[in-house]
């Protein structure tokens, strides 16, 4: 939000937002499209409960339900959580350790636009032949089996993505290591902070594995290559560990920075310095660490061994060891402290029943004799839900109010923030608990419809019911955001009052360049230590006013984006002898993409300097 | 006034057994009524896992609502500054140290029964004659059927299984198309059926299905398949070890039956031109068909798996077969019948034939 965006027109607006390389303005984009996708993806959830409210029903059909199925699955997992995660840490972590910006804010740009035309692409499969059904997981047997193209259109899609989220984690992981201001150790690093930092870790082992696999599908599917086509010699099974490999750590990448986010509402709003924080940094750590030696727990059932199955099933369980640690410190860290239940809080308080109810039942499946019967049924789908939107999409909601003054100069309303709180609260454990025991009444998953008389009628139509207390609770919260942008009134610095971290001191709205003066962090929540101390200014500063560094904005990314997306068509109809034009496109495609890297190599952009007189005279910088 | 009070709470009390009760599910089909050892198991495990769970479920919850309620600003004072407390070892050590122990309680019958339930060795066990001890079956999942096949015996069957009681039935487990998932909930947890390789494990069926509402345990398919995922249901025929050994016998005895295009039966005649390519209704041979095999047809719960079993229900497949179960490989009624439909009394004839073919009756 830099202080001049407001004064231009909506078509310079828009260029802005098209070329920017501001974090804070692309955790804006983020924002917007993962919002977007997760309304989408919404709206696939309805339709999933709206078929199953009822034995026999006929709302949509069988064909169509695996295609809604697989689209919210992969649009919710890759499209939404993902995205809104970026954006809150595109908004904050720079802030958090007192950088001007993430260290290669170019890429920054690069990897949004490259997530959001790998959504688009992935999304088109509705209105050109139809959507992949083949279910997240894209099993290879399914998946080479499918007719059309809506497998190729998730391989293609997803790969582009795929190096969007793959260029974004490499880049907070430089941020973190490099960019943190003087005096900000690692272990003086706000949770959030630590947290996006071992995410991004994360990604960077995880993504190439799914890339792996995914160009795999690809060549089998457009190229009628045979590494998954076991007739050939290819082997189905290298697709379930490549795909799990990526798809347990991925688990991690999300929940963990909503780990970090809870931290952080929960020290605040406890107005208490995190409890036990060295040992969540160690739990944080630890948890990033066993993702990668527990995947085989996604395929207890595929026939690994006895001695492969014990070995995860052990693994796994020591997961719960380092997250239950985490739990009893947030616990501890409201303990004794000074509660103000805010939304924010709210929600931060829903999560922990929540997550530990998604946790527990986690064992239970770890326990891989027990989870033969737990498997592919709906127990399986309620302990993910659990997980996920008890976990990551109360934190997300925590955190779209909690940074909303951060990111927007303006306060949520707080009334119609709790509302949405308890209709979406409610409605979560509505929809998911009674799924346990659909589960262990021998209900699989995916399933399109099933027979009345079961023992599960009672149970789907609460289920549904439940669903739709949600979609409430996701309308208020939008309704929330209207009000808040109609009303437009400035929430200034530091608006909860009780904030801890270096990004509630910098003033509001804040200024393109971040801080005016680099801060120096003199311990753990260094905005509350200057605080305690009565320093008005809320920073201690580092260095004097001096000329500051600028790059300057960008089309390329969104050019070299905008080729891929291209190209992809060309690979994806290659397979249709009709389709003559196929190669032509596929070349152009990828010509775009390479003439715009190699003009971006060829070009010196050598960005912008603000001079010191400028940065003294900006009223900005004083509050 | 207190002697309300109690009707109240045993009302209460019983609302919330019947919720529980319900919560059972069908015993047919529900993981939490076990008819079988490998379920039992599983079920013990489940109450372990969910008594170890809840224990820690409580206390979270305590110190979760002491917190709230002792600590809320409302009662702490708007201004406090809270002592801020940087952690506690010994705390973090309790937290440590009690949630490994109460892991260790589950992991140890998780290992152990994870070994015994991958004991299949007893397969390879023959008598003295050269004959295998155990009854083995071969499962192969088909879109969107499932045949299963008995090696020693010599038969083959489709949609219902029948096994005997009383003793461990081992399977051979594989899919010929995509992949699926072999799962039948009362009696115990699932095993995928893979393109690439043979899976074995084994089940134990303690109950007779006899006294069961449809007389049969349900089984379903737990993995993505395609459209018809939903419907591929199968069903459990579980029979005392005499029972059994005369279903094996009369299936034997179908031996070399045909349908015979001469036939009087205006039914047979119509399976021998239409159907006979790709159904057997001999319950002799082994597996590998494209189609079910039909010998024990009329002895089914359901037509296709899934739907009523009556004449009407065979009808209503053969007319719609595609609409009913999309993605099913069974060709339209034209395609089966040389470009015509069936007439009305052809259809009667095939599915009152169909409904004789039985082994039981």
């Amino acid at each position: 939000m830099s202080s001049t965006a407001k004064k231009k027109g909506f078509g310079a607006t828009i260029w802005d937002y098209l070329t920017t390389v501001d974090h804070k303005k692309i955790a804006i984009l983020y924002l917007i499209a993962g919002t977007f996708f997760f309304v989408v993806g919404g709206i696939e959830a309805m339709l999933i409960r709206i078929q199953l409210a009822k034995p026999d029903n006929d709302f949509v059909s069988a064909g169509l339900f695996n295609e809604i199925i697989t689209m919210h699955g992969t649009t919710m997992i890759f499209l939404a959580a993902m995205p809104l995660l970026f954006a809150f840490m595109n908004a904050a972590v720079p802030l958090q350790i007192g950088a001007r910006d993430v260290a290669f804010p170019f890429l920054n740009s690069l990897g949004f636009w490259l997530f959001l035309f790998g959504g688009i692409f992935l999304n088109l499969s509705w209105f050109l032949g139809g959507a992949p059904d083949a279910g997240w997981t894209s099993y290879a047997s399914l998946s080479l089996a499918s007719p059309g193209h809506g497998i190729d259109f998730y391989a293609l899609g997803l790969q582009i993505s795929g190096a969007g989220t793959l260029i974004a984690g490499i880049n907070f992981l430089v941020t973190i290591i490099n960019m943190r201001a003087p005096g900000m150790t690692y272990m003086r690093m706000p949770l959030f902070t630590w947290t996006t930092f071992v995410a991004s870790a994360l990604i960077l082992f995880a993504f190439p594995p799914l890339t792996v696999g995914l160009f795999f599908m690809i060549f089998d599917r457009m190229f009628d290559a045979n590494f998954f086509d076991h007739i050939n010699g290819g082997n189905t099974v290298i697709w379930e560990h490549l795909f799990w490999i990526f798809g347990h750590p991925e688990v991690y990448i999300l929940v963990l920075p909503a780990f970090g986010l809870f931290s952080e509402i929960f020290a605040t709003f406890a107005r208490k310095r995190l409890f036990g924080y060295s040992s969540m940094v160690f739990a944080t750590i630890l948890i990033g660490f066993l993702g990668f030696m527990v995947w085989a727990h996604h395929m207890f059932t595929v026939g690994l061994g006895p001695t492969a199955n014990a070995i995860f099933a052990v693994a796994t369980m020591a997961i719960a060891v380092p997250t239950g640690m985490k739990v009893f410190n947030w616990l501890l860290t409201i303990w004794g402290g000074n509660i103000k239940v805010t939304t924010p809080m709210l929600y931060a308080l829903g999560f922990i029943p929540s997550f530990v109810a998604g946790g527990v039942t986690g064992v239970m499946q770890a326990s891989a004799p027990l989870d033969y019967q737990l498997h592919d049924s709906y127990f399986i789908v309620a302990h993910f839900h659990y997980v996920i939107v008890g976990g990551i999409v109360l934190a997300l909601f925590a955190s779209a109010h909690y940074y909303w003054p951060l990111m927007f100069n303006q306060m949520l309303n707080e009334t119609l923030g709790k509302i949405t709180f308890v209709f979406f609260f409610i409605g979560f454990h509505c929809t998911f608990f009674v799924q346990h025991f659909l589960g262990l009444m021998g209900m699989p998953r995916r399933v399109f419809t099933f027979m009345g008389g079961q023992g599960w009628d009672q149970f789907n139509l609460i289920s549904t019911v439940g669903a739709f207390l949600m979609a409430i609770g996701v309308i208020l919260l939008v309704v929330n955001v209207i009000i808040t942008a109609i009303k437009n009134e400035p929430a200034g610095r530091d608006p909860w009052k009780d904030g801890r971290t270096l990004e509630w001191a910098i003033p509001q709205p804040v200024p393109y360049y971040n801080f005016k003066q680099t801060p120096l962090v003199r311990g753990l929540d260094t905005f509350w230590i200057e605080k305690m101390e009565g320093n008005k200014e809320g920073m201690t500063y580092a260095e004097p006013i001096s000329d500051i560094h600028m790059p300057n904005n960008s089309f390329i990314p969104f050019m070299i984006s905008l080729g891929l997306f291209v190209a992809a068509f060309g690979a994806l109809y290659h397979q249709d002898t009709d389709k003559t034009w196929s190669i032509p496109v596929l070349i152009i495609g990828l010509a775009i993409t390479f003439a715009s890297m190699i003009t971006r190599s060829l070009k010196d952009d050598l960005g912008y300097h603000i001079h010191k007189e400028e940065l003294m005279n900006e009223k900005g910088g004083k509050h | 006034m207190m002697k309300g009070l109690k009707k109240w709470r045993l009302f209460g009390l019983l609302a919330a057994l019947t919720i529980f009760l319900s919560g059972c599910g069908e015993e047919y089909l529900s993981t939490l009524t076990p008819a079988g050892q490998v379920g039992k198991d599983q079920y013990n495990l489940l109450l372990l896992s969910t008594a170890i769970m809840t224990f820690v479920i409580i206390v979270v919850v305590i110190i979760y609502v002491l917190a709230i309620v002792k600590f809320r600003r409302k009662k702490v004072g708007e201004n406090t500054i809270p002592k801020q407390v940087e952690g506690s070892h010994t705390l973090e050590i309790i937290w440590t140290a009690i949630p490994i122990v109460l892991l260790l309680i589950l992991a140890v019958p998780t290992v152990s029964l994870t070994y015994k339930f991958a004991d299949t060795k007893a397969m390879e066990a023959k008598d003295a004659d050269g004959n295998a001890k155990a009854v083995t079956v071969n499962v192969t999942a088909k879109l969107y059927w499932w045949e299963f096949e008995y090696p020693e015996q010599g038969i083959v069957t489709s949609q219902e299984l029948v096994v005997p009681t009383g003793q461990k039935v081992y399977f051979n487990l594989k899919a010929a198309d995509v992949k699926h998932s072999f799962w039948i909930p009362a009696i115990g947890g699932k095993m995928d059926t893979n393109v690439d390789n043979i899976n074995k494990f084994y089940l134990t069926f303690d109950k007779e299905s006899d006294g069961l509402k449809d007389g049969v345990f349900y089984g379903k398919c737990a993995e993505l398949c395609g459209p018809s995922h939903a419907l591929m249901d199968f069903k459990v025929k579980t029979l005392s070890q005499d029972n059994f050994n005369n279903w094996v016998d009369n299936m034997q005895a179908t031996k070399g039956k045909k349908a015979d295009k001469n036939s009087t039966d205006l039914g047979e005649q119509v399976f021998a031109n239409s159907c006979i390519s790709c159904h057997a209704v001999s319950g002799e041979g082994t597996g590998g068909g494209v189609a079910p095999n039909l010998a024990a047809f009329g002895d089914r719960n359901r037509v296709a798996g899934f739907l009523e079993h009556s004449e009407d229900g065979i009808k209503n497949w053969i007319k719609n077969s595609q609409e009913l179960k999309p993605g099913n490989i069974m060709p339209e009624e034209k395609a089966l019948n040389n470009g015509k439909e069936f007439t009305d009394e052809e259809l009667d004839a095939l599915a009152a034939y169909l409904m004789g073919l039985s082994v039981e009756k």
